[in-house]
């Protein structure tokens, strides 16, 4: 370490900085970007040298240095004490170049390999190398959402690797903690309203040097957090498999050479570039993908808000369109998304593209040569003061998924469309569940400490319809390809939160020709705890999973919660208690509990104070459907009632299946007692029948079409919140205006009218401007607007009826002439 | 890893008919070269129509070519939409979920969107009357064309090989 870092500072005094030859980061930084952008590939790398010439060779060491990366994850994973850790494995490590471009990726919440990236390039663009230095034995951490995080929560290790003076890599390493210190208990609290509320932010912050951690930041995190013991074995996680990962590599270099392993460095990422747009190529259909997502986010009413002007509904407005061009690369475009609001739901460039990036691991690159060089292949249109990409720092992030995973559920649509009409049959999936709920809160715990809980049992939701089979059901959640929902004891070692059921819950997976995969719930009590909060986070009046060919979505959310109830005594006597809400219309809960029950179709709740003996129902959302339901062969239906996946009375509504009770004893583990059969020749009717009602009930969508306009134009049935969001989006993007408007043959100054409270909402968010993060920008992240070639428009926004691209104006079309000025800090 | 699988082989693809292992291992190969062409020719040969398949648009849906210049949106059962490039859904039949009691057909109590916040469109084929389409939306928002396939630069760039088109005219 020493000789190392005296080698550095021999190169300082000579005037050269720690990149490549002697340049500094910087200029190393931008000659990577010119030489790209000039070639169209990666470090202007038109010939994998070491890959052709030396085969094995390249072989060898991508796959060692992917084998120390998961070596690292699963052997650090021990250090930690959480079970979001140890359980669910909420835990990544990359390796990167000196540019923060990926080379190679361990297992885990890989989402975080391109945060990472956005992080260490953001050290670069702000000159971290004069200031704080960057040197052999640095430690630096971050989870600033701005600079390359999707939420505070998710903490990030980084550390620099040196060779003879010189930044050969840098090793990185993430995981979710359990509290970030935010204005309430857990990870992702949902009552603030600005990033002052998310927690504490670290941004890209030198923490240690010669290996040694400063004891000023072992002074400072633990007080800002509600659970200090996990947040310090999760840093020794991290630097555990970081100092692993650099262990590894000085043994490649070594072993092969610093050449080659410069080398390998960069034909990686161009590989991975490549080997995105051939897979495409070989898979998809080049064209245009549209598809739209909402997710709803309701305040109105709630208590706890720290800002009055919080107190209102949000509704997410995701356009999604995918732009496969004839190389095979994507160009991924949210033009249209409406405004950024004061909800922590908003989203930054760093977690849009990471989120959609570990969702493309999974679908088009499903293989160990997974790293930035797919990210080198999406041009991403994030349009700046949406909620996509706020580019204001002062809004808040702590739960953006709610907003991303409902955002890409068009993307899984898109890519199965390309692949059905290619023949990849095998490949279609519907999409995937929404991620909730999200049983968090905290307070004075059963050892009497103060404690936060955060539960990953939504690491296991249900999945979507595959064309080929059902969706998977309670099986798995994107942003963690490992993840399981956990052992009910361990979660029961560190929350105070007996089990008192879980189960398959019913009817959750949406309907189809292949049902979507069934959620799950557990039903938990609140025992031995003092001043303690909980609360759920998750869609309730929208549901964001499309289904696919006739599929129809999976099910919403709703809060079931009962307060000041008798289960004590229920217990001391014998009696029984509310094990599940399988069918929230039996009134089974309700007959076997006494207390203050809240039952409400809402999907999110700010922090409540929960005593001893209350109880909490947490339900993990289902995938969508895919297919027409009446092609869903009757024996599966069957299955469906005997395995507790659909309830009986819905086989005849959803899928004109008749089934019979014929024994009353429970002969399966359901939700539905009994054993029932299928009458074949009375679904055959039904089905036939149900053909001639679709036929009388239906309209033409032409007549449909001027019924619809006429209500538009006379805002008939159009609720405030729903009128808000489009004048939103309209106002946020010339282009979905005009879309809008031409549709539905508006006059031109047609505009919704808000009340007064919707009004003053969206003045207050559009002239609060921008506050932007990156203060020095290399060109190719000056603005995230004008990704893309020269050869066509900046944003291929095509919502009209036309064929071809349209001709855009400029980058400034997206969001109007509104916005001047800097936003003042508020909270 | 197959360069090509046996005709009979994608044929049970087609059908439904393929075992769990046989699909998981094609999932986990390397994909096979001449997958578009053997699903094209094998779907031609269950449809009860002569028009050329351009490609597989989406279940139950084609692009087929009516000449070696006009390619329309067409469902197995016969019934044709629309040119290949505007939206099928224009021209197919409608219901819309955007009722509590409507939505308790398919989804239990409290399960279901709001029927304020979002409606579900489902689309059907006027012809056999399959349901072909459901979309969750807010209520008032305008049609979603989903996809406009460059078929040109498909086949001409990514294939290599002429546009299907009615015997005795090539595109």
């Amino acid at each position: 370490m020493r000789r190392e870092k005296q080698r550095v500072h021999e190169r300082q005094k000579e005037g050269k900085g720690v990149g490549w030859g002697g340049t500094t980061l910087r200029e190393q930084f931008e000659e990577l970007e010119e030489n790209t952008e000039e070639t169209d590939h990666y470090a202007g790398l038109e010939k994998l040298e070491l890959k052709n010439e030396e085969p094995i060779t390249y072989e060898q060491m991508f796959a060692q240095l992917r084998g120390d990366l998961v070596t690292a994850r699963e052997v650090s994973k021990e250090v930690a004490a959480t079970p979001i850790v140890e359980q669910e494995g909420e835990l990544c490590y990359g390796l990167f170049t000196p540019e923060g471009d990926s080379i190679a990726v361990s297992t885990g919440i890989i989402v975080h390999v391109h945060t990472m990236s956005e992080a260490i390039k953001y050290m670069i663009n702000h000159d971290y190398e004069e200031s704080p230095g960057i040197e052999p034995g640095d430690i630096f951490v971050n989870n600033d959402t701005h600079v390359g995080d999707v939420h505070p929560c998710d903490i990030m290790t980084l550390i620099p690797i040196f060779h003879e003076g010189e930044l050969v890599a840098w090793a990185g390493g993430v995981n979710h903690v359990i509290d970030a210190g935010a204005i309430g208990p857990g990870s992702m609290n949902v009552s603030q309203a600005s990033r002052f509320g998310d927690g504490a932010y670290y941004t890209a912050r030198k923490i240690g040097e010669d290996l040694e951690i400063y004891n000023s930041w072992k002074n400072d995190f633990p007080d800002k957090t509600r659970t200090p013991d996990f947040l310090k074995l999760d840093e020794k996680t991290r630097m555990t498999g970081c100092l692993m990962i650099r262990s590894a590599v000085n043994d490649i270099i070594d072993e092969y050479g610093i050449d080659r392993f410069k080398q390998l460095s960069r034909e990686a990422v161009e590989d991975g570039r490549r080997g995105f747009r051939s897979r495409i190529q070989k898979t998809m259909l080049p064209g245009t993908y549209r598809g739209v997502s909402f997710v709803d986010a309701l305040y109105e009413g709630q208590s706890n808000l720290t800002r009055e002007y919080a107190d209102e509904n949000h509704i997410m407005h995701a356009p999604s369109e995918l732009h496969v061009r004839e190389d095979g690369s994507f160009q991924v475009s949210f033009e249209g998304a409406n405004k950024w609001g004061w909800h922590p739901y908003n989203c930054t460039p760093a977690a849009i593209q990471g989120g959609i990036w570990v969702m493309l691991t999974q679908t088009v690159i499903p293989n160990s040569n997974v790293n930035d060089g797919a990210y080198y292949s999406c041009d991403f249109h994030l349009p700046v003061g949406s909620w996509a990409n706020t580019q204001n720092t002062e809004t808040a992030h702590a739960y953006a998924w709610h907003f991303l995973v409902s955002a890409w559920a068009p993307l899984w649509q898109h890519l199965s469309r390309g692949y059905f009409a290619r023949g990849f049959w095998e490949e279609i999936n519907a999409g995937n569940a929404n991620t909730s709920n999200w049983l968090q809160g905290g307070g004075i715990d059963q050892f009497d400490k103060l404690h936060a809980v955060n539960s990953f049992e939504s690491a296991c939701e249900g999945v979507g319809a595959r064309y080929v089979e059902d969706g998977e059901p309670h099986a798995a959640a994107i942003w963690n390809p490992e993840g399981d929902m956990g052992d009910a004891e361990v979660w029961e070692m560190t929350e105070p939160l007996p089990f008192l059921g879980r189960a398959v819950k019913p009817n959750t997976g949406g309907a189809g020709r292949r049902s979507g995969g069934a959620g799950f719930e557990s039903m938990r009590t609140v025992k031995d705890v003092s001043r303690w909060l909980l609360y759920e986070m998750g869609n309730g009046y929208m549901t964001s999973d499309g289904g696919l060919f006739g599929g129809y979505p999976a099910a919403s959310g709703y809060i079931l919660n009962a307060q000041d109830t008798d289960l004590k005594e229920r217990f001391e006597n014998g009696d029984e208690y509310p094990q599940h809400d399988l069918d929230p219309e039996s009134g089974t809960f309700e007959s076997k509990i006494d207390g203050e029950i809240t039952r409400r179709p809402e999907g999110i709740s700010t922090p409540k104070q929960f005593d001893d003996y209350d109880m909490y129902l947490n339900y993990l959302r289902g995938g969508s459907g895919l297919g027409d339901p009446l092609e869903r062969d009757p024996e599966d239906v069957l299955s469906d009632i005997h395995d507790g996946y659909v309830l009986p009375r819905h086989a005849k509504d959803a899928y004109a299946v008749v089934v019979d009770k014929v024994s009353e004893e429970a002969e399966h583990n359901s939700a539905s007692h009994g054993e029932w059969e299928v009458d074949e020749a009375a679904t055959e009717r039904l089905r036939e029948e149900r053909m001639e009602e679709r036929a009388e009930k239906a309209q033409p969508v032409s007549e449909w079409y001027e019924e619809q306009r006429d209500r538009i134009r006379n805002e008939e049935n159009l609720i405030d919140d729903v009128k808000k969001t489009y004048e939103s989006s309209m106002r946020m993007s010339v282009q979905f205006a005009e879309f809008y408007h031409e549709f539905w043959e508006l006059p031109e100054d047609f505009e919704f009218e808000l009340s007064e409270k919707a009004e003053r909402s969206l003045e207050n968010r559009f002239k609060s401007g921008t506050k932007r993060k990156w203060k020095n920008p290399t060109k190719g992240h000056e603005t995230w607007l004008g990704v893309g070639r020269d050869d066509e428009p900046e944003v291929p926004y095509t919502w009209t009826a036309e064929r071809s691209i349209r001709d855009l104006p400029t980058s400034t079309a997206s969001f109007g002439d509104g916005i001047a000025g800097t936003a003042t800090d508020d909270d | 890893m197959p360069e090509s699988y046996p005709r009979e082989h994608i044929e049970d693809l087609v059908d439904d008919n393929l075992e769990w292992n046989q699909l998981h291992n094609m999932m986990s190969d390397f994909k096979d070269a001449d997958r578009f062409q053997k699903v094209r020719d094998v779907l031609q040969d269950r449809v009860d129509w002569d028009d050329p398949i351009i490609i597989p648009y989406a279940d139950h849906l084609y692009v087929v070519a009516k000449s070696d210049t006009r390619w329309v949106i067409k469902c197995d059962c016969g019934h044709e939409f629309c040119e290949h490039d505007e939206n099928w859904k224009t021209d197919a039949l409608i219901n819309v979920r955007d009722s509590e009691e409507e939505y308790l057909e398919i989804y239990p109590e409290d399960m279901h969107p709001h029927p304020e916040y979002m409606e579900l469109r489902e689309f059907f084929c006027p012809g056999c009357k399959t349901l072909l389409e459901v979309t969750n939306v807010m209520p008032g928002y305008p049609l979603v064309h989903e996809f406009e396939p460059d078929i040109e630069t498909f086949y001409e760039e990514w294939i290599d090989e002429p546009i299907p088109a009615p015997e005795g005219q090539s595109a």
